[in-house]
């Protein structure tokens, strides 16, 4: 299990923590980008483990929640369709739309399919040549070299029954339209690791000084994270605002330059709508006129939908920073995971369901004091051994 | 962190919030057809049962909602009690590295048998094949049921055929039905967990779901994930021999895994449960395989392990029985039952810190990125 066990080690998670308790002398608010961050802190305790003042402030990096109602309302409409089968990573099929979502689509019988890779979709165009496959590309730069290559490969095969309903957001946009909003309380930024692997993270300096925020680079494992948060942290009691990188592993300044050159063959940047933020300029991917043929938006002309979002759900201010899940008056009592009000609460990596599922219904000093009982067993993992 | 929290702040911050969202007036409402995550091992399938089945066929024996019924058919058994359960076996592929649905159909419904505390006897088989399902794969699943049965010391005592027209079956789908005699003095049940229980693991988890799930996704790891699938009665014959009427609860954690066992016998009971991350004995590849598909290997099915509740002066004991039987040697000792925070699962994380883990929904998915 190379690069999980060690990443992992509590020992010198501690050691880390103990750092940060050295270092940090004021309270700092910290922005992580990425949904999958924002899970790994809530499933490994790291927000327990810092000091009072520290607070991590969960931002937009879940294309699951992100992704606009309307286009969620027309994969419904297009994977009901007889002739489509309709191809979806598993965490979609449970985001409600306006009515109904994925799954139900499937017991109703749609041909809707879990797949792990758009390519695995093209597959089921070439195997299937009398249907229409649809690929939902939805993700930010992290997926996208993948819906890429599967329209690339796609029009390479001549196919006329492969399309991407694309829903490919932008990070870093994100990132500036949070730190130029005037009710911006975020003072230094954990970069989304994954993203950068493909994108690399020259973008960041110049954000970095124009906003004044040290932005590091992060990875996704306790270490990475705690080691991320230190340097966040040491940036700002040294008043720094640097562009940094703590995920090196992976990451490089100029990040995936053939991904790059892909990306920029099939994609275009746009405008784009984030569910429960609104419209951030040029934040987003569409596909070049070379490649609008494989749209499925496009081919398939979904007209008359009506979206109507919750009234009290307050997934936006989630989204951008501005409260906490459990602030939300409607939090584990209208909306829990069985009957999510808005995508926060659907996909495993929105905050709203990160806090639910991991029991941040509780307060973090009930929660720290819960599993008192095992003190009675000896260390952790050893005793038995 | 350093602040010792107020005794009972855990407790009493719940029922402000009512996270479980139980009393819905409108039960099954949400999906006017069955999902498949009806099927997953989650809070849908229990409704499914609590709201459905339970209410029209409701009778003492179903109502416990145990692994397995337990019968008194009066003076006419000659073991005075026995215990009657069944399952259906769709999964997909019918062949898999470690099994066949074949032995799974045989070892489910003797796991459900013994983890009710009887003595797995006879079981019937049940067949729906499909039109044009290959004789030869037909005649491997039976064999691959035959040795099953052999080695749990059960024997297929009827059966029924049915055959349904291509396109309406998946191959093969298979229905067991099993009954046994309840060991004398043994009174276990998932209701039966108390305070201060140890809770132990016969083995690893995650094994049977993540040998399934890579096959069917042609997923390859550098050393193959086999099933755990095997029968369980002759390690539960070796726990009860040991520590005898200490074992208060016992399940196998199949479809939804440890975390929804846990959770289903912290509810059924009534206490609360801490469990100890770090002890969680996950294969290496296993591990690697939930990380990369973004699942986590508490909800991950097993098919050849159990979960032990057992009174804590008898748990080292017990323990001992189970590593010295060969389905039980990376046993280990995972938490304890508290009378705290009741009907929650708490786990300590390898950081130190704490979670809560809630039964699931559904199936877990895998995630987009």
């Amino acid at each position: 299990m190379k690069y999980l066990t060690e990443f992992r080690n509590r020992e010198i998670a501690q050691r880390l923590a103990q750092e940060i308790h050295a270092l940090a002398t004021r309270p700092w608010k910290i922005l992580e980008v990425c949904g999958g961050q924002t899970h790994s802190i809530i499933k490994n305790g790291i927000d327990q483990m810092l000091p009072e003042g520290i607070e991590m402030v969960h931002g937009p990096g879940c294309p699951v929640c992100v992704t606009p109602l309307e286009l969620i309302d027309k994969a419904l409409a297009i994977a009901a369709r007889l002739e489509v089968i309709f191809c979806s990573f598993g965490d979609m099929l449970r985001v409600p739309g306006t009515a109904g979502d994925l799954f139900q689509v499937k017991g109703g019988g749609g041909d809707v399919r879990v797949v792990y890779s758009p390519l695995d979709a093209v597959e089921l165009a070439v195997k299937n040549p009398e249907r229409q496959v649809v690929f939902f590309g939805v993700g930010f730069e992290t997926t996208a070299p993948a819906n890429a290559m599967s329209v690339r490969i796609a029009r390479q095969r001549g196919l006329k029954n492969f399309s991407l309903l694309v829903s490919q957001a932008l990070v870093p946009p994100a990132i500036e339209a949070i730190l130029k909003s005037s009710a911006n309380r975020v003072q230094g930024v954990l970069a989304a690791g994954h993203v950068c692997s493909v994108m690399g993270y020259w973008q960041y300096p110049p954000l970095a000084e124009k906003y004044k925020v040290p932005i590091v680079v992060t990875g996704f494992e306790p270490l990475d994270l705690l080691e991320g948060i230190r340097r966040v942290v040491a940036q700002l009691e040294a008043g720094r605002h640097e562009a940094e990188n703590a995920y090196s592993r992976v990451v490089s300044f100029e990040g995936n330059r053939e991904a790059q050159k892909l990306l920029a063959e099939v994609f275009e940047v746009t405008d784009r709508a984030w569910r429960g933020i609104g419209v951030i300029p040029r934040s987003g991917w569409r596909l070049r006129a070379a490649y609008r043929e494989f749209d499925a938006e496009d081919r398939f002309q979904i007209a008359g939908v009506r979206t109507v979002e919750s009234p009290l759900c307050r997934s936006g201010d989630v989204l951008r920073g501005a409260i906490k899940p459990a602030h939300c008056a409607a939090f584990g009592k209208e909306c829990t995971p069985r009957h999510p009000l808005g995508a926060t609460m659907v996909s495993s990596e929105g905050a709203c369901a990160a806090y639910f599922n991991y029991g941040r219904f509780l307060s973090a000093k009930a929660l720290a004091g819960a599993a008192s009982t095992l003190s009675g067993l000896g260390p952790s993992g050893a005793a038995d051994d | 962190m350093t602040e010792k929290p107020q005794e009972g702040a855990l407790a009493a911050s719940l029922p402000a919030l009512d996270f479980s969202n139980w009393s819905c007036p409108l039960p099954l409402a949400d999906y006017p057809s069955i999902v498949m995550a009806y099927g997953g091992g989650g809070k849908l399938g229990n409704e499914l049962i609590e709201h459905l089945f339970l209410p029209a066929f409701r009778n003492p024996s179903l109502e416990d909602l145990g692994d397995a019924a337990l019968l008194d058919l009066g003076g006419e058994a000659p073991a005075g009690r026995l215990a009657m359960s069944t399952d259906s076996f769709v999964v997909r592929p019918l062949f898999f590295p470690g099994g066949t649905i074949g032995d799974l159909a045989v070892n489910g419904t003797v796991n459900d048998l013994a983890v009710s505390g009887a003595v797995p006897r006879y079981l019937s088989a049940s067949f729906i094949l499909e039109e044009g399902f290959p004789l030869a794969q037909l005649a491997a699943i039976v064999e691959a049921m035959a040795k099953a049965a052999a080695a749990a010391r059960v024997q297929i005592v009827t059966g029924d055929t049915k055959v349904v027209e291509r396109g309406h079956g998946d191959g093969c789908y298979i229905n067991t039905a099993g009954v046994g005699a309840l060991r004398p003095g043994i009174a276990v049940g998932p209701h039966q967990a108390r305070p201060g229980d140890a809770i132990l693991l016969s083995g690893t988890i995650g094994d049977h779901g993540m040998a399934v799930m890579s096959m069917r996704e042609g997923l390859e790891f550098e050393s193959q994930i086999r099933s755990d699938c095997a029968a369980l009665n002759g390690l539960i014959g070796a726990v009860l021999e040991a520590v005898g009427t200490a074992v208060h609860a016992m399940r196998d954690p199949t479809r939804g895994g440890l975390a929804s066992t846990l959770n289903e016998i912290a509810s059924a009971s009534g206490v609360g449960i801490d469990m100890d991350e770090a002890r969680l004995p996950v294969r290496p590849e296993v591990g690697s395989a939930c990380e990369l598909l973004g699942l986590d290997p508490v909800y991950v099915a097993n098919e050849g392990k159990a979960v032990f509740f057992v009174a804590p002066e008898a748990a080292e004991r017990a323990l001992a029985a189970l590593r010295a039987h060969h389905l039980g040697r990376e046993a280990a000792h995972i938490g304890k039952a508290t009378a705290e925070h009741p009907s929650l699962l708490v786990a300590r994380t390898a950081m130190g810190a704490n979670r809560v883990i809630p039964i699931q929904i559904g199936e877990q998915l895998p995630r987009i990125c």
